[in-house]
């Protein structure tokens, strides 16, 4: 099934469940453990034996590191950022698994391919290169 | 003008840090985000894509632009778009030397491709030079890769590389390496098959995090093979024990617990260690015991490692006292507001009733609010809850129950699923053949077309079969009920297909053996299902199969025959149908009409359907007409496989995985896979009248053949009858001997279980019977007789309660105050004994350290941790002084909640985590908080990362000053996820 009909279904299910309901749907032979901040909700797919509440909090540590990497995250952090969500993603789940349980090694994984980063944004953003896209 | 305040914008943003992004690509997610529907949606990213297809094929994009592009195409594949036409732009990211835009490259790649696209052999080869790369970060960045890119078929070609990853020095990169080591198991197992010791050995790696990452693996594992791990029960018993005991560093804490994550996949390890394994489980009691004991009930990861808990205590060799704990806990989930708690309290309910099945009468009550909850996920738990414990005593009112619920959902796939789970029940607990069939009835009914067809055969069977008993009586009754409540149904509108063959077929065969009904009238509802449902096929060829047997039955009977006219004008339509089926079905009946009863009777036997049919599949009895045709010149057969010059499908399917294994990647085509030719059968082979009869000199000659081959081919034994299994179900007085004993306390219990609340304090006797009273008022009447009739059982006859506690069990709105007095007594001493029952003394479970610990070959991997604290934790800790928690510097135990930091270990503790959040509010709301004690500024300066008034409101700013505004539509896009 495609990903986009996947997304429509899902949030058709999630969106209609009141507030005060389970963070756990089942959908089609799998269970779906979501969770609101704000005005977004991070779900995930998983499988029958899977324990949700430890999925609910694996929801919970993506976020607070998102949160310790952005700084008071918010929605648009990640809209604009995606791409940067994606990393931390990859750092802290790998093939549906938990790979790293501690906050402080993602940050500092996270934080040594950034060192990386900034160094190339700095010479991306001097004046000059902005002044010529602006000019273009 | 324009362009000036461009550029002061992006100047803004630069020295703000601001989002990195060009401002296309900020316009475009703002157009995005005000986009007032789906359809002007769509018309962006379409305009966008043809941007970014123009800008692709200009010559020399600088990467910079390259990287900015591909999120860019990111971002219009994750709202549903192609952009298939820019992959190969992503898999040349991968190429380039930049970390950065290598980075992007391989996310990029990772989004857009799946592991069988044509483009992941380009990346291999860069995969494969990264692997050796000297900087970690691109080896990290390749191996996520691997984790998503590499199928069988490429896992050779990496494979080598992944396995020396795994004594890298970097514990990244050996965590990776064993993600990686365990995807390609899960992809392929026998290309990894000869690397399984590696995960053994990295159980014992320094880091806490390989090692946690090596449980994943290890799980998988232990899971196919449990027992060639035994020996490692004592390691995992071991880490468990650490962990628990806060042994690991710090940084593993997470809400004040202890590495949970890792506690809880030990935790699912240790329960397949010790399944059915007494001296296995022994070991791991002390610990699972000292888990209960230590897990703060009050966070949600201290009810996950819970709940893991007690499906290890479920799943190992029972132990009395854990088992209590669990109860109690199960009890403590059951009674929670939160719904989450109570679904996984009844999920653990069904988990243990298999162990104690007096368990769920404590709950009752709470496990009918649950079944009564609006929640859909909640009532489907509680189904499952109830399905376990079905029996024959409750059968009626739990399949009712979900028959009704089956009616009112829209969810095709759970329908299917509990209607499934109906009919298993009914046909294991039925208490009688006429509510056998009225169950069945209501089932097709409802949810006729998403059953299995294997069900509505298996109800034919049953009803041809009878149940195994050897009383003809009840079999005929049983098809007379059949027949009679068919009959009554098939005139409803649009009932599903599936039902109808089932009527069709049961009409065919029994409309008129009982003699109640004429052959006329039979044929004419026949015919008018025909009719009615004149667009299915499968139907119509029931329906005149049917019609068939009833007149060769009357022939035979020596009765005469006379067609009905629109039978016969059923029969002519069919015969001129386009499917062959029909026609050579409409053909045989009219041949059939036209012999005599002799004959009739021999091809068409009364009451025949559960005769063996031989089918010669060899088609033996064409022998001789082929070795007259060899004789006359004609060409031999030659089997398909000997014919391509082919091995046999399996040895090809064999060696095709060894040849993965040995080479590298392959580059031919794969073969067409063959489809197999079993010959074909028609669905209804069941009944006799499919079936191509042999005739009965080849059947004994073939007799052995067939019946070899049929044990061979499952695929046709699962459309014939199954014999087995169905009888012994059926129809048993099933024993109801698991209730009586604890009915007769059931009274005392649900009083119990709804005031143990109060449980402590025992002495204050007066506004127990207060609360009791209040809850007996508060039980709805209608629940307490459906909780009776759930978890009573049968036993209306065999309870025999005391007089008393049985108003009780019936409490209802009428119980007056004088039927209450006696009661009370009975009650307070119920709840005293329960109250001394669940404060356990407190060695309850220490059973002293194991001593094996000490004697297995055991590389404790968390002794060269334990001086490994990081330094600036602990001097952190020191500055803070007087309040000098060694928790102070964990700023994530900020969002824990207020209660949970309270309830930590020591007093020291939750006084100074108070001190943070104190301070944190105070400087949430004058964001000044220079004044503040010293201990305050270095928080603050600590904080510096955590939500903070001021990071908001400059976010805030920066992106107002972008142009994106919070619309009425989505007011939250600036708060905090967190806050």
């Amino acid at each position: 099934m495609c990903f986009e009909k996947v997304i429509r279904e899902l949030s058709g299910v999630i969106l209609t469940r009141g507030p005060k309901l389970c963070n756990f749907v089942e959908w089609r032979g799998y269970k779906v453990v979501y969770k609101r901040y704000a005005s977004l909700y991070f779900c995930m797919c998983i499988d029958q034996e899977d324990n949700e509440l430890e999925v609910l909090e694996i929801i919970h540590h993506y976020v607070e590191i998102l949160d310790r990497y952005f700084g008071s995250v918010c929605e648009l952090d990640l809209i604009f950022n995606f791409h940067k969500a994606y990393y931390i993603l990859d750092e802290l789940l790998i093939a549906g698994e938990l790979q790293e349980p501690s906050k402080k090694t993602v940050a500092r994984l996270i934080a040594a391919q950034d060192s990386l980063v900034e160094t190339a944004k700095e010479e991306a953003s001097s004046i000059s290169n902005i002044i010529a896209q602006a000019t273009k | 003008m324009e362009q000036l305040k461009t550029i002061g914008r992006e100047l803004a943003m630069g020295s703000q840090g601001g989002f990195g992004q060009s401002k296309e690509f900020l316009d475009l997610v703002k157009s995005i985000g005000e986009a007032r529907s789906k359809a002007e949606e769509d018309r962006i990213v379409l305009h966008e894509i043809e941007t970014l297809k123009r800008r692709l094929s200009e010559p020399d994009i600088p990467k910079r632009k390259m990287k900015e592009y591909l999120i860019r195409l990111v971002y219009v594949e994750m709202l549903g778009h192609d952009a298939s036409f820019a992959y190969i732009h992503a898999v040349k990211m991968t190429h380039d030397d930049n970390l950065l835009l290598k980075r992007t490259g391989y996310l990029a790649v990772t989004l857009f491709l799946s592991d069988d696209h044509d483009l992941i052999i380009l990346i291999v080869n860069t995969i494969q030079k990264d692997l050796r790369s000297d900087n970690y970060l691109v080896v990290c960045a390749a191996l996520n890769a691997v984790c998503k890119l590499i199928n069988d078929e490429t896992i050779p070609a990496v494979l080598p590389q992944v396995v020396e990853l795994l004594g890298h020095s970097k514990e990244a990169v050996r965590k990776k390496a064993i993600m990686a080591l365990h995807r390609f198991y899960q992809k392929c197992p026998s290309a990894v098959s000869h690397l399984l010791s590696n995960f053994r050995k990295r159980l014992c790696d320094n880091d806490p995090g390989v090692m946690g990452a090596t449980l994943c693996p290890l799980f998988d594992l232990i899971t196919i093979d449990v027992n060639s791990y035994k020996d490692l029960i004592v390691s995992f018993v071991s880490i468990l024990k650490q962990v628990a005991e806060r042994r690991l560093p710090k940084s593993y804490d997470y809400h004040s617990m202890p590495a949970p994550f890792i506690q809880i996949r030990l935790l699912k390890i240790l329960a397949l260690l010790g399944r059915d394994d007494k001296q296995a489980s022994e070991k791991m009691y002390t610990v699972v015991g000292d888990i209960f004991r230590k897990c703060d009930s009050n966070s949600n990861i201290g009810n996950a490692i819970l709940y893991e808990s007690i499906c290890c205590v479920s799943s190992i060799y029972p132990n009395p006292k854990l088992l209590e704990a669990a109860a109690e806990v199960i009890s403590r989930f059951l009674k929670s507001d939160s719904h989450n708690l109570k679904y996984m309290g009844i999920d653990a309910l069904g988990r243990l009733i298999k162990i104690s099945p007096e368990i769920a009468e404590q709950h009752q009550l709470a496990v009918i609010d649950c079944l009564e909850d609006p929640d859909d996920t909640l009532k489907r738990k509680t189904f499952e809850l109830l399905y376990k414990m079905t029996k024959s005593s409750n059968v009626e009112v739990i399949v009712d129950r979900m028959i009704d619920y089956m009616i009112c959902i829209n969810d095709n796939h759970y329908k299917t699923y509990i209607a499934g789970r109906c009919v298993e029940l009914a046909e294991q607990f039925a208490p009688s053949n006429h509510w056998f069939i009225q169950t069945m009835n209501k089932v097709f009914e409802h949810a006729g077309d998403l059953v299995n067809v294997k069900v509505a055969h298996n109800l034919m069977r049953l009803i041809a079969e009878g149940f195994g008993e050897d009383d003809d009586t009840a079999d005929t009754q049983l098809r007379s009920s059949a027949v009679e409540s068919y009959l009554r149904i098939i005139g409803e509108p649009k009932l599903p297909s599936v039902f109808l063959q089932v009527i069709c077929w049961v009409l065919g065969e029994y409309g008129i053996a009982d003699g109640r009904h004429s052959s006329s009238y039979i044929t004419g509802k026949l015919c008018d299902v025909a009719e009615a449902y004149s667009n299915d096929e499968t139907v119509k060829a029931y329906a005149v199969t049917a019609i068939m047997k009833i007149y060769a039955f009357e022939i035979s009977a020596g009765r005469k025959v006379d067609m009905l006219p629109e039978c016969q004008s059923l029969v002519e339509e069919l015969s001129a149908s386009h499917s062959t089926d029909l026609q050579q079905r409409a053909y045989e009946l009219q041949a059939v009409i036209g012999l005599d009863a002799r004959a009739v009777e021999s091809i068409m036997p009364s009451d025949a359907s559960c005769e063996d049919i031989e089918v010669d599949k060899d088609l033996s009895f064409l022998d001789n007409f082929v070795a007259q045709s060899i004789e006359r010149g004609a060409q031999p057969y030659i089997p398909e496989n000997e014919r391509s010059g082919m091995l046999n499908i399996s040895t090809f399917g064999s060696q095709d995985q060894h040849e993965v294994s040995t080479h590298g990647l392959r580059f031919e085509a794969y073969e067409l896979p063959k489809a197999p030719v079993p010959p074909r059968v028609a669905p209804t082979v069941s009944s006799t009248e499919l079936v191509p009869v042999p005739e009965p000199s080849y059947s004994r000659e073939t007799h052995q053949a067939a019946a070899a081959s049929s044990v061979s081919d499952s695929g046709s034994s699962e459309l014939k009858l199954r014999l087995d299994g169905v009888q012994k179900k059926w129809g048993r007085p099933a024993y109801s001997s698991s209730t009586p004993s604890t009915s007769n306390s059931t009274p005392q219990k649900t009083v119990n279980g709804v005031s143990q609340d109060v449980g402590s304090t025992v002495n204050s006797k007066a506004r127990e019977s207060y609360d009791l009273k209040k809850s007996q008022v508060e039980i709805n009447p209608e629940k307490q007789k459906l909780a009776a009739s759930l978890f009573g059982g049968s036993s209306k006859t065999e309870r025999k309660p005391p007089s008393a506690s049985h108003k009780v069990a019936k409490a209802s709105s009428h119980a007056t105050e004088s039927s209450l007095v006696p009661n009370k007594a009975v009650v307070t001493t119920e709840v005293v004994s329960a109250g001394t029952n669940h404060q356990p003394p407190p060695d309850l479970l220490d059973l002293g350290e194991p001593s094996a610990t000490s004697s297995a070959p055991f590389i404790d991997p968390f002794k060269q941790l334990e001086g490994l604290l990081d330094p600036t934790l602990v001097s952190s800790t020191t500055n803070n002084g007087a309040s000098g928690s060694s928790n102070a510097p964990d700023i994530m135990s900020l969002y824990a909640d207020m209660s949970t930091t309270g309830q930590s270990s020591s007093t020291g503790n939750s006084v100074s985590a108070d001190g943070i959040n104190a301070i944190f509010t105070s400087g949430f709301s004058t964001a000044t908080s220079t004044d503040q004690g010293g201990v305050a500024v270095a928080q603050s300066s600590q904080l510096s990362k955590g939500p903070n008034p001021k990071d908001s409101l400059e976010k805030d700013a920066l992106v107002r000053q972008m142009g994106v505004n919070p619309t009425s539509q989505n007011p939250n896009l600036f708060r905090d996820l967190l806050g």
